[in-house]
């Protein structure tokens, strides 16, 4: 437990270091790139004075930490709006839309992995098999952004079931949602199926066989329970991997959250923003793998002996 | 040669304590122990495959022998190559010879020098692998279970080429063995760990028929006996 | 490689792009950049099959030419990302201690983050551009190559074959070349396929957002850009590059899951092959436990482990099973336990628990009537739940007991195991117990129910000696108390001799010879049985003779020819041996020996 705390701390003051570094790591003068080369000296240098960048690295530094720390994660260049004002509106749907995708993948993912698993045992139902191993492995292949297009354009243009843009009623998540679980549907139903496999094949299995169990026991109660630590530890992954990957979505969808402000800000130069944005997504990647890692200790049985 | 207050620890676990142990020139010294009472610790530092304190004199080069057949040598070798690895720079023709002698000397057919482990049984790998180990010419040979992964009816001629190895070659050798009956008829005397302590040495018959340390005793009575 | 649907299709897919990419610039490069004012921003006609752009360029055109600047730029960031991968992952194999652990916990933080931020990091770094974007996918990609690269070095790096060639002073950079590196080639060659098909669809994912290729230049994920733009009007215009994206993805990926596949070397095994033809049904015989007549166990491809097995096993008996690997002793006590895993079959003449046929007998006889002990104790508990509650389980499901009244003969049964403070121990998980407590608890759970049968396979190969011998103990006790008998399963010829009756022993599927206990040493019959008990050490063995051993080994289950199956390797063989099998044939009381030579 505390080996993970200290590693989460770490990795957190490597991600401040990192951010920070960001803005010095771009060649040439990041205000002069931001403003372009029509704006005059002047306009530069007072910019530069503004965001303390003329001053000593180490100083910059301290007060970067020091500001972060009051919550203040500077102002856009372009409409001048805290930085952090725009994450607090935007964030949560980010977080909405990741969580509930998070969600339905591990609910769909689950229960198709152990049944392709029952169905495939020791090499059984070959035809299953493939068919599982193609449609996992086309599904995982066709990026989140193709399936969002191919949504909108069925679904919304040319059916006219859900909204094709923005943030509205319960419908409007219907297909953001889809696109992002598609494929993470697919990951996981894989490590499923062969965490189940694994299970299926240890002796404790085969004693509950012989016991003659009941197939639903079987499966609920000495199965599941052990390949839950995998999914977990998927599920963590997963869920950093889908706030990700709803940069790509949001942009489709026109999401009002991060994904969308950080590309607008990258290509608008608006550094501060893009800054305090990658901050925010990597301190939330470093907290859910520090939870997951922290839940996965509490459940794991064996871990109790380890720790102490 | 010489191990003298040998000591391997684990973080906070010590796993052999301060083991001291004389093993004579062509000798074959059995070490048995039943699991977690540091024997095979005590061969790994032996080998210098784990750090330890204390002191190991007088054994020259040390090889070992490994357990698993099927884990001991490089599946995308082939045996020749193998069993030349010991071996010093010398020329090609030279090399394959000396490789001939070596299979020759754990009774295998030469031609074996062209095959890959895969195509080998359990009992022929564990020859390859004494023979490799052979090949570096060692003070002493460190054989880790090396029969416990085989059946019986190969286990014996495995055992048998153990001890013509020492008759022949004057070869030292610390045999690890939890099989009592195994060490017994292999080895000139017996040594015997308990939780990482060294309870009792000396030459096999006196261990065996008249054992001082209560732990031996117990050991000795649990072995099973073919019932005549 | 296996011609699998989706290995032929992955195949086709990458030949595919490799072809466009060498012909597609030099074929329609022109039409790709022919301007056009008459045809600005169309839809799909018969001239322009996927519409015009602002410029009036033909769409179709352009994606065929962008194919191969896309997988340039590809196989630019797997490059990148591979190299950096690679010498982070090797570092910790040359750097000190500390260095190393450093590197390895970078390379642990760095995996856990998303690609994508970390190719957006770069992106905000190196600016917009074809070349920030290879950048960044490749550094995205980088912690799994280097993750990969250390787990299979460290692991190689641990090998037997490794460790010896150190001791036989071996150079770092010959173990390195010789050993190491060409057993981790083919995963990372693996890994490198797949990472191929990311840095792809990262790259156009990049180019899609507008941070990637820039104009004039375009990939396909700068033509979805601009299609995208336009979806409302003509979704039509997206379809080329969406789809050229889509099935690269597909390809390498589907390429990647094939080559895995060829990797892991899974012999698909064919299908069951049908029972094989049991003898007419046998007459039961009077009074025994278990029966087993004519038992065949068969696999696909002529492969047939158990061949005809009979054996009898009589109330508060204990019959030993004695065989080396391979005999087919374990698949024996497999079938009776109805655990012959797939694709196996079974068929029989008779197999028949207190007199009835297993197969008609209800789960709930079966299931509190034989019990089964397995090798290795570690892995017959499930790890995930207590102790008490996996006994509990049957008393549960076959015997209506309450939650109570379960637990409560839980615990009596692991007092009548011998297992110290038992309340206590069936509160606990198994990997809080020791081996031998841990066999005692599977033994206990045979109890719960009113067992007539114990088949225990190897229970005491995995325990040290001392562990071993109390259950033999325990497992003597226990069939006299309950009047149970039992069917025990060893390679071990001492300890059978020790705890049986009557012994079975098992040769290449077959039965030699079955005779009682006391016979075993002495009087056995069958050469086969005779070097056994020769070739076995024990405490009175004449140290000053050669060890006798059987020459040859046991053959493979689907080499077994016609005659005897020991006759390559038997002394007393003539050459009718190999031509015609001898039957199991009476040889005094009690005593059965399946030889033409036998005195």
């Amino acid at each position: 437990m505390l080996r993970h705390l200290v590693r989460f701390v770490l990795s957190l003051a490597a991600l401040l270091v990192a951010s920070f570094a960001m803005i010095h790591l771009i060649p040439g003068d990041p205000v002069r790139a931001a403003l372009g080369p029509a704006a005059p000296v002047e306009l530069v240098a007072a910019r530069t004075a503004a965001l303390g960048l003329d001053r000593p690295v180490l100083e910059q530094f301290l007060v970067y930490t020091g500001n972060l720390l009051t919550g203040d994660l500077g102002t856009s260049f372009l409409t001048g709006e805290p930085v952090s004002e725009v994450i607090a509106t935007r964030l949560p749907n980010t977080l909405t839309l990741a969580v509930l995708a998070t969600v339905v993948a591990l609910l769909a993912a689950v229960p198709i992995g152990m049944w392709a698993a029952i169905r495939t045992e020791n090499g059984r139902g070959r035809g299953t098999e493939a068919a599982f191993g193609s449609i996992t492995g086309t599904a995982v292949a066709v990026p989140e952004f193709l399936y969002s297009i191919a949504l909108v354009t069925v679904f919304a243009i040319g059916l006219g079931m859900f909204p094709p843009a923005g943030k509205a009623g319960p419908e409007s998540f219907v297909l953001p949602i889809v696109a992002l679980a598609v494929g993470p549907i697919a990951t996981i139903a894989r490590i499923s199926r062969v965490e189940t496999l694994r299970e299926l094949g240890t002796d404790y299995v085969r004693l509950a066989k012989a016991k003659r169990l009941p197939a639903t026991r079987l499966y609920l109660r000495h199965v599941l329970p052990n390949t839950l630590t995998a999914t977990l530890t998927m599920g963590g992954l997963l869920l950093t991997a889908l706030i990700a990957s709803s940069v790509l979505v949001e942009y489709v969808f026109a999401w009002p959250g991060l994904g969308l402000k950080i590309v607008e800000s990258i290509t608008q130069k608006d550094y501060p923003v893009a800054q305090g944005v990658i901050l925010v997504y990597g301190a939330i990647v470093l907290l859910v793998n520090f939870v997951v890692d922290v839940v996965l200790g509490l459940l794991d049985p064996t871990s109790a002996i380890k720790e102490t | 040669m010489n191990i003298s207050r040998l000591s391997v620890r684990f973080g906070a676990f010590t796993a052999v304590d301060e083991v001291s142990l004389e093993i004579g020139p062509g000798r074959i010294v059995g070490l048995v122990g039943e699991s977690g009472s540091g024997k095979s610790s005590l061969a790994k530092a032996v080998s210098g495959l784990v750090p330890y304190t204390g002191s190991v004199t007088g054994a020259g080069r040390v090889q070992m022998v490994f357990q698993d057949p099927y884990a001991s040598l490089d599946p995308r070798m082939r045996i020749g190559e193998s069993v030349a690895e010991g071996l010093p720079r010398m020329p090609k023709r030279e090399r394959a010879g000396e490789v001939a002698r070596l299979l020759e000397l754990v009774a295998l057919p030469a031609e074996l020098a062209g095959r890959y482990p895969r195509e080998l049984s359990g009992g022929m790998r564990q020859r390859v692998a004494i023979a490799r180990a052979l090949g570096a010419s060692p003070g002493l040979l460190v054989a880790d279970e090396i029969t416990s992964a085989l059946d019986v009816s190969v286990q014996g001629a495995v055992l048998n080429l153990v001890r013509s190895l020492r008759d022949t070659l004057g070869l030292s050798m610390l045999f690890i063995s939890h099989n009592l009956a195994v060490v017994r008829y292999v080895c000139d005397t017996v040594a015997v760990m308990n939780k990482g302590r060294l309870v009792e040495h000396g030459p096999t018959e006196e261990v065996v028929a008249d054992p001082r340390d209560p732990y031996t005793r117990t050991l000795l009575a649990s072995v099973p006996r073919l019932v005549r | 490689m296996p011609r699998t649907p989706s290995a032929i299709v992955s195949a086709v897919l990458v030949a595919l792009m490799v072809v466009l990419a060498l012909i597609g610039p030099p074929l329609w490069g022109e039409a790709a950049e022919r301007i056009d004012a008459a045809a600005i921003m169309q839809g799909s006609s018969p001239g322009h099959l996927l519409g015009t752009d602002n410029l009036g360029r033909d769409l179709l055109a352009r994606v065929l030419v962008a194919g191969r600047y896309s997988l340039l730029l590809a196989l630019a960031a797997t490059a990148v990302g591979a190299g950096i991968g690679i010498v982070l992952g090797a570092l910790p194999s040359v750097l000190p201690r500390r260095g190393a652990r450093l590197v390895t916990g970078l390379v642990n933080a760095l995996v856990a983050f998303p690609g994508l931020l970390l190719a957006m990091f770069t992106a905000v770094v190196t600016g917009m551009g074809a070349r920030g974007a290879v950048l960044g996918i490749g550094v995205a990609i980088a912690p799994g190559f280097a993750r990969l690269t250390q787990t299979l070095a460290a692991s190689v790096a641990g090998a037997d074959y490794v460790k010896a060639a150190r001791m036989l002073g071996v150079s770092r950079p010959r173990i390195l070349s010789r050993h190491v590196l060409p057993n981790i080639a083919e995963p990372l060659i693996l890994h490198l396929t797949q990472a191929l098909g990311g840095a792809l669809l990262g790259l156009a994912g990049m180019s899609f957002l507008g941070l990637g290729v820039q104009p004039p230049d375009y990939d396909w994920g700068r033509l979805l850009f601009d299609g995208f733009a336009r979806i409302y009007l003509t979704p039509e215009v997206a379809i080329g590059p969406a789809l050229a994206v889509a099935l690269a993805g597909i390809g390498f990926n589907l390429l990647g899951d094939t080559l895995a596949r060829r990797a892991a070397r899974t012999a698909a095994p064919g299908a069951p092959v049908a029972p094989p033809p049991a003898a007419e049904a046998s007459e039961p015989v009077e009074g025994a436990v278990l029966e087993v007549r004519d038992l065949t166990v068969a696999f696909p491809g002529g492969v047939t482990p158990v061949r005809g097995v009979s054996l009898t096993v009589r109330p508060g008996e204990i019959v030993g099973l004695v065989g080396e690997s391979g005999s087919g002793k374990s698949l024996t006590a497999a079938a009776i336990g109805g655990l012959v895993p797939y694709p196996g079959t079974v068929g029989y003449a008779g197999l028949r628990l207190g007199g009835r046929d297993i197969a008609e007998m209800s789960r709930k006889e079966v299931g509190t009537g034989l019990a089964m002990v397995f090798q290795d104790p570690m892995a017959s508990l499930n790890p995930a739940l207590r102790v008490g509650g996996q006994l509990a389980e049957v008393a549960r499901v076959h015997q209506g007991a309450g939650r109570k009244e379960a637990r409560r003969r839980a615990v009596d049964r692991l007092g009548h195991v011998h297992l110290p403070e038992p309340e206590k121990q069936a509160g606990r998980h198994p990997h809080e117990l020791s081996g031998g407590m841990r066999q005692r608890a599977v033994i206990a759970m045979g109890l719960m129910g009113t067992p007539q049968l114990i088949v225990a396979d190897e229970p005491t190969t995995a325990l040290d000696v001392t562990v071993q011998r109390q259950i033999l103990r325990l497992l003597r006790e226990v069939v006299d108390d309950s009047g149970a008998a039992a069917l025990f399963i060893s390679h071990d010829i001492a300890v059978v001799s020790e705890l049986c009756d009557r012994v079975v022993v098992m040769y290449a599927g077959r039965v030699v010879e079955e005779l009682p206990v006391e016979r075993l040493a002495d009087g056995a019959v069958h050469p086969y049985t005779r070097a056994l008990v020769a070739s076995l050490p024990d405490m009175e063995t004449d140290r000053s003779l050669p060890l006798a051993s059987i020459p040859g080994t046991q053959p493979a289950p689907a080499d077994v020819g016609p005659g005897c199956a020991f006759a390559p390797r038997c002394a007393l063989a003539t050459a009718g041996c190999a031509q015609e099998r001898p039957p199991l044939t009476p040889y005094g009381k009690a005593h059965e020996v399946a030889c033409w030579e036998a005195p």
